[in-house]
Order: structure tokens, then sequence, then C-alpha cells
């Protein structure tokens, strides 16, 4: 894959943001306006269904990677909400698909990163095998980034077998011990649930429940993701329920919890929940002026440092992290 | 501040800790064990104090020197950091101290239907601290994965000196994944003192089957079919004729000691997953050639099925005086033919080599046992050990797939990453450990950010 262009535009700009299909832009502080545009290469390198490996550029529409490897009877379960977005856009937002409960983190499915530097220069991290403990992990450090470290340009992923049956139903109360739900969602009142696997395990898990056609999240103009302690959802949600105005789903087990509001001031009381049981809300959706993150990030001068070590310029995403310190432009050459 | 009964600098103790279970010796300056995570933290202090770095030590089971003492370093040991101190079984939590040994934890957890699934053959006694340092495996990380997948939340000491929390227990935490930057990073980011571990439900329903071949190239072509096929086993684990005899005249294991090679093959999950499961497995065995194709009928046979995998290195210390095991990975489709070269490799230096290894994610363990007494035969062995490991890189694999770099391949990483990438881990490092404190020499070569001089120490083999 031919990432020059890349490499020139990047190099050449003072200031940069990368830019995906921009369905999940609201996550993290606005960019600073003049920020160079820049888009990874799209397209699909190297599948190898054998492996179970699929390397793609990062401007790749999930989409159309989840087409390829359906067609060998695969899956990469990025599970963003919005097929259109990128890959490498869900992997720097790093939030995790519906279906972490059973199929674990975002973070867990990146195998190697290319990424362009300040400079031009293309740094690869990790490597091309299911499994790997040579260096650092980069490919980690990059997934939740949010472009400040610098702009993915190529990955390689997991792929794991497409389960022959995927089914959601709605049920009175959260499936019992010994079974193996991929989800399970939960607004106070209702039960969704989805099994997957093979057709008799998910007709015996699904026995007596309705089907539906998918999972049903809150909706409104403003949205965010509330991230707590699994075992806090439940008290959190005491307190959620007594918000006028609020709409929420929380994924148990995980400790996700999906809000929606037509006011803004019903999700900064959702936020002070959060806070008061442990927990952050981060704004996805409209809210317009509400602090992207709502506290300050955890060890933020380390961060810093990170931050400093890959972007010594200040030139990804200015603005997008609110990290300790001033930007460290010329900080190290 | 440790106190005297907490501390040495006794030369003979001093040189029980000049190594790991690898080949690389150095040298400590003085040898500490903290009992409390404060301790801990003043230990790195003191040493920082005094101007040496640290090098932070679990159990020292680890086969890459990582945790081999070099530039005259304190080395803070964790085994009396060993408590497991909470267990949330309704969130499937523990928070342990990092000298508590991976397999005690499962077997503290095991009456809720709870276990730790990153089980390392060395889980007896290897430590979770340890694993942290090395993003240790084991079979079943397979379908369930290594260690980092199941560290939610370290708390560590910088080498400043300095306590941190690094990830939590809430999904999806803002800002960089700091957490998952520190596991695997070999004891060069810091130590961890607090570790919060991910507790894996027992399976509903598990399969467990032993398929005998009789030729080498059969059993890697069925673990590669099995993977291309879209069965996820939870284990996929191969041996071949030398350890498969081995194995079963130690512990008796029932493995066919006429086979040339055996495939260890567990499936788990929901009753019918399972079946069908177990079936395309069989059916793909038997496609090539499986002479013998065994379940184990209860969980006293299963046991005992894995007693013989867990025990293979047991079992060689007894019939060679001298082992060199290696770890490599290779994709999956592969295996077959990097198997044949390895076994050139081993007839072409004089050498017997043995395979035990995780195949179905494609991590091998060449495993050359040899008589170190003999002249000569340190070379024969580090030349095919170079050999080995440049054929992996040469099928597109990596240096290690869990044993990690240390000092043991430290030199070769220039073979998988270039300049740039070096320079990126570097300034990573520097982020966490800017003044080379912790761990000094390890992980990244000589020059890889206008570095210092490194020495390469006496006895590796590169
Ligand atoms: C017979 C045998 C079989 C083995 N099988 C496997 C296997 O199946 N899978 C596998 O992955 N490994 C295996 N190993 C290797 C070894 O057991 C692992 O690497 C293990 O994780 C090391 O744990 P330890 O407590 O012995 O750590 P040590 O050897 O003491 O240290 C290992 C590294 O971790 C760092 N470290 C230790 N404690 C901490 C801490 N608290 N904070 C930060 N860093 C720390 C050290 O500095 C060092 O770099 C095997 C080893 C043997 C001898």
């Amino acid at each position: 894959m031919d990432l020059t262009p890349l490499q020139e535009a990047v190099a050449s700009a003072r200031t940069v943001v990368a830019v995906g299909a921009r369905t999940q832009w609201r996550i993290g502080e606005p960019v600073a306006p003049d920020a160079a545009v820049v888009r990874a290469p799209a397209g699909v390198v190297r599948h190898e269904p054998a492996d179970m490996t699929v390397t793609v550029g990062a401007g790749t529409p999930f989409g159309d990677l989840d087409r390829v490897l359906a067609a060998a009877g695969q899956e990469c379960p990025l599970d963003p909400a919005d097929p259109r977005a990128t890959v490498g856009g869900v992997l720097a937002a790093g939030l995790s698909g519906l279906r972490r409960l059973r199929l674990g983190p975002l973070r867990d499915l990146v195998l190697e990163v290319r990424v362009v530097l300040g400079d031009g220069r293309v740094v690869k991290g990790g490597g091309p095998t299911v499994k790997n403990v040579t260096g650092y992990d980069l490919p980690r450090l990059y997934v939740g980034s949010l472009g400040t470290l610098g702009v993915l340009a190529q990955v390689t992923l997991r792929c794991r077998p497409r389960p022959t049956v995927s089914r959601w139903c709605r049920a009175p109360e959260p499936p019992p011990a010994g079974t193996r739900p991929s989800a399970v969602l939960w607004d106070g009142e209702r039960v969704q649930v989805c099994f997957e696997g093979v057709r008799a395990d998910v007709d015996a898990q699904c026995r007596g429940l309705p089907e539906i056609d998918g999972p049903v999240l809150p909706a409104g103009a403003h949205r965010g993701r509330i991230s707590v302690p699994p075992g806090a959802v439940r008290p959190l949600a005491a307190s959620l329920a007594a918000l006028r105005g609020l709409r929420w789903c929380a994924q148990l087990g995980v400790g996700t919890v999906h809000v929606a509001t037509d006011d803004v001031p019903a999700l900064v009381a959702a936020r002070e929940a959060a806070h008061a049981h442990g927990g952050w809300l981060l704004c996805e959706q409209g809210a317009p002026g509400l602090p992207a993150f709502g506290r300050p990030l955890p060890n933020a001068a380390l961060m810093r440092r990170v931050k400093d070590a890959f972007d010594p310029d200040g030139k990804f995403a200015p603005g997008r992290l609110p990290l300790a310190g001033a930007p460290a432009a010329g900080a190290r050459a | 501040m440790l106190g005297t009964a907490n501390a040495t600098a006794e030369p003979l103790e001093l040189a029980l800790y000049a190594r790991d279970a690898g080949v690389a010796e150095g040298h400590a300056v003085a040898v500490c064990w903290p009992a409390t995570g404060a301790q801990l933290a003043a230990a790195v202090r003191v040493a920082r104090a005094h101007g040496r770095p640290f090098v932070v030590r679990g159990s020292g089971t680890g086969l890459a020197g990582g945790a081999t003492p070099l530039g005259d370093p304190v080395v803070i040991v964790t085994t009396r950091l060993d408590r497991i101190l909470e267990v949330d079984a309704r969130s499937r939590v523990a928070w342990v101290e990092p000298g508590v040994l991976n397999l005690d934890l499962s077997r503290a957890v095991r009456h809720l239907g709870l276990h730790y699934a990153p089980d390392p053959s060395s889980q007896q006694a290897c430590t979770i601290g340890g694993n942290v340092g090395t993003n240790a495996g084991g079979p079943h990380c397979l379908a369930y994965g290594v260690t980092s997948a199941h560290v939610l939340a370290v708390e560590v000491v910088l080498p400043d000196g300095e306590v941190a929390l690094l990830g939590g227990l809430a999904p999806d935490e803002p800002g960089y994944d700091l957490r998952g930057c520190f596991v695997g990073s070999e004891g060069t980011m810091g130590a961890a003192t607090r570790i919060a571990v991910r507790l894996t439900p027992d399976p509903p329903e598990v399969a467990t089957m032993l398929c005998a071949f009789a030729s080498v190239e059969d059993a890697a072509a069925t673990v590669s079919e099995t993977i291309a096929s879209g069965v996820l086993p939870a284990a996929l684990e191969m041996m071949d004729a030398p350890i498969t005899r081995a194995v079963e005249d130690f512990v008796g294991a029932g493995y066919p000691r006429d086979a040339q090679a055996v495939l260890l093959v567990e499936v788990d999950g929901l009753p019918a997953g399972v079946a069908e499961q177990a079936a395309q497995v069989e059916a793909i065995a038997r496609a090539h050639g499986a002479t013998a194709v065994r379940t184990a009928a209860d969980e006293a046979e299963r046991a005992l099925l894995w007693k013989g995998r867990k025990s293979a290195f047991g079992a060689i210390a007894r019939i060679a005086p001298d082992y060199y095991l290696h770890d490599a990975v290779v994709p999956r489709t592969r295996l077959v033919e990097v198997l044949g070269e390895i076994a050139r490799i081993a007839a072409a230096h004089r050498l017997l080599v043995m395979n035990v290894f995780h195949a179905g994610d494609g991590n091998l363990h060449p495993l050359i046992v040899f008589d170190g007494r003999e002249p000569g035969t340190w070379q024969r062995v580090r030349a095919a050990g170079t050999a080995i490991l440049e054929a992996c890189l040469d099928a597109g694999g990596v240096l290690t797939g869990e044993h990690g770099v240390g000092v043991e391949k430290r030199d070769l990483m220039p073979r998988l990453f270039g300049p740039d990438d070096l320079d990126a881990q570097a300034r990573l490092r520097d982020a966490f450990d800017p003044d080379g404190a912790a761990n000094p020499m390890k992980v990244l070569p000589r020059g890889s950010r206008c570095g210092e001089l490194q020495r390469v120490p006496e006895g590796t083999w590169i």
C-alpha cells in the first residue's frame, strides 16, 4: 500500500488532523480549526483466511472490511454503530462495540500498526502474527489515542470465525449463569440480549424469548457514554432513573452505559452521577460546549510525556486531548 | 528502610540472583524483598538516591534474561508480596499483589467456578507480576488471549519512585492505554505493586482430545486446517515423538509411544458447539492420517492429559544435562514448512531438537537438548538457535511469542524493526523512564536512541 501521499501531506503541514468518516467526530475536545485534514488510504491489503488475519488501510470503511471477511466466513468485531466508520477512526476513538462482553475490547484486536509521524516517517509497531511480545506494545498505545500520536495508516487485525447464528432477543431479566451471551443490555425495565454460536446452542439459550431485529439504544439530540466498574452499574442506574428526560441503557457485565437526552442539563446530571460512582461520561453527540471528558485525564503528566515523545511539535490533532502542561512545540528534535 | 532482614549485599546471596532461568548472567549490588507496596516504592527510591538502577524480579523463571541484573542494579524481589487482596466474584475481578503465583490465584477462585485464564507451563512457579512483565501466554491463551487481555489495571512504582494507577475497572478509560504499554514491558517501565485481573468463568462443557500421527507433517497440517476451517479451540498443543516418549516415561499420561507427533486439542463452550467442533477436529485429524483420536472420558483423564503437557520440561531435565528453549511465532499456515526447516537446521548442526509448543497460534518452542560439557557444543547450540530464529523470521514470523526479548533477543531486534521503529519504541520507554533506571540494557539494542554503550554479557549466545 502506497503511503507516500499521506506521508507528504503530513510532513508538509504545520498541524494535522486525520479524518475518517466523521461518525465519531464528537469524541474528544474540538481540534483547532486550522489543522490540515489528511486521510489514510482505504482498501484491504491482504486477508489471510487460513491465518485469521487481515491487513487494511486505516481509511477502509468498516462495512467494506466486513464484506470481505464475511465472504470467508470470518469477522473482525470492531462493531462501530455506523458501518461507514473507518477502521482507523474506530481504533483511534477506541470505543468498543456492543459485543464486548464475549468478544473483548477493541485494543485486543490490533496486531500491527503502521503510523505516519510528524516528519513523514512511517513507524511500525507490533507484528503480523496472532501472538507476539517482540518489543513495546505500540498497537495498544494507538487504540484510543484520538489521532494525537500520529496518523494510523495501515493496520493488521485479528479475525475470528463468524458465528453461524447471531440472534437478539428481548428478555424479562438477564440470562442465567451457564449461558454465554455476547451482549446484555438493560434499561431498568427490559433486557435485550444477543446470543451467538451454533444453532442448537442459540436456540437453547433463546427458548421462550421473543426475537427482535436488533438492539435499540437510547436516542436523543445529546448522547454520551458512561464508563463505570461493572459492579457499579446497578447503583448508578438508580441515580440515572431519577433524572428527568434521560434515557439510558447499560451493557451489563461491561460497565458501559449509553445515555441520551434532548436537554443538556440532564447529560450534565448524568455525568455527575457517573463521577459519583467512580466513572466517566464521554460526550458522543451534540451537547455543544460541554467538555468532552468532564474530568482531568488520569496520569496526565505521564500521558503528556508520551505525547511529546511521539509528537514533539504538537502537530497532531491539537486540542483533542486535554493533557497537563503546554504543547511542547519543539521540545524534542 | 527495609531492615537488614529484608535486604542483603552478601556475595553468596547476590550470586543466587545473577540470572533467571535463561542463560545470561549479570551481577546485582544488593537484593531486597519488600513486603508491602510502600516498601517496594521505598526500595526504588533508595536505589535511585544511590545512583543505582533497579531490576524487579518475580520467581526468576523468565527465559530471556529479563530479570538478569545488568548495570550493577539493586534487585527487588516480589515474592513476599504474595497476597490476594480482593476477589469480586460478581464483577469477576481480583486484585492481587505481584508475587502471587499464577496457579495459586486459579486455585483460590476455583470454588467460585472461576479461573485466571493465562496458564503458562510454569504456572506453579511464576508470579502474576512476572506474567505482567513478560505478557505471558499459555495453552489456553489461544481462545482467551494472553496476559494483556486479562489485566484491567496495574498500580506501578514508576522509575522516579512515584506511584501511579494505570488503567482501571471501568471500560474505555479516556486517554492513552498506559496499562497496555506497561504489560509486557519486562520491568523497564517500573514495578507493578498491585494488579487487577479479570477472572474467567469455567466453561460449561469441555472436550479434550489426544490425536496421534505417524508424522510431524500430518500433525502440523491438521493444525493449519483446523484454524482455517473456522474452529477456534480453547487450546491446541503439539508434541513430537522425542517429547512424547520422554513425557510418557516421566508421568505416564497415556500418550502413545509409537506416535511421531501428538496434538492435544481442547474445545470448550456450550454443549452443541463443543460437540460440533470436536467432531470437526476429529474429521480433520483423520483426513490427515491420524492413527488414533481419543477424547478424555472424565475430568481425571483430562487432567492427566494436561499433566503430560505441563510436565514436558521436567521430563527433559531428566534425560539431558542441558537444554535451550526457544520461542518464536510463525503464521499458522507455515507450520509444516518451518518445522521441516528446524529439523534440517538441527541435523546440520548435529543437535537433537524436540518440539512441544502452542501450535494453535503458531508459537513454536524448539528445544535443543545437549550436553554442554562436550567441547564446542555451546557454539553449535547458539548457531543453530540463530538459524532457527532466522528461519522463523523468513517465514513472516516474529522473534518471541511469550518469553520476551530481555537480553537474549535484544540484539536481534533490528531484524524485525527498522531504525525508526526502534526509535519510536525507545521514545515510549523514555517517557516512562527518562533516566534509564528501570532494568537497563534490556529489550532495545544499543543505539536505538543515541544510546549509551552496552556490553553483551558473558554467556549470551547472540
Ligand atoms: C519450564 C518453564 C516453562 C515456561 N512456560 C512458559 C509458558 O508456557 N508461557 C510463558 O509465557 N512463559 C513461560 N515460561 C517463562 C516464564 O515462566 C514467564 O516468562 C513468567 O511470566 C515469568 O514470571 P516470573 O515470576 O518468574 O518473572 P521473572 O522471571 O522474575 O521476571 C520476568 C520479567 O518480568 C519483570 N517483572 C517481574 N516482576 C515484575 C513486576 N512486579 N512489575 C514489573 N515487571 C516485573 C522482570 O523484570 C523480568 O523482566 C516458562 C519458563 C519455564 C522455566
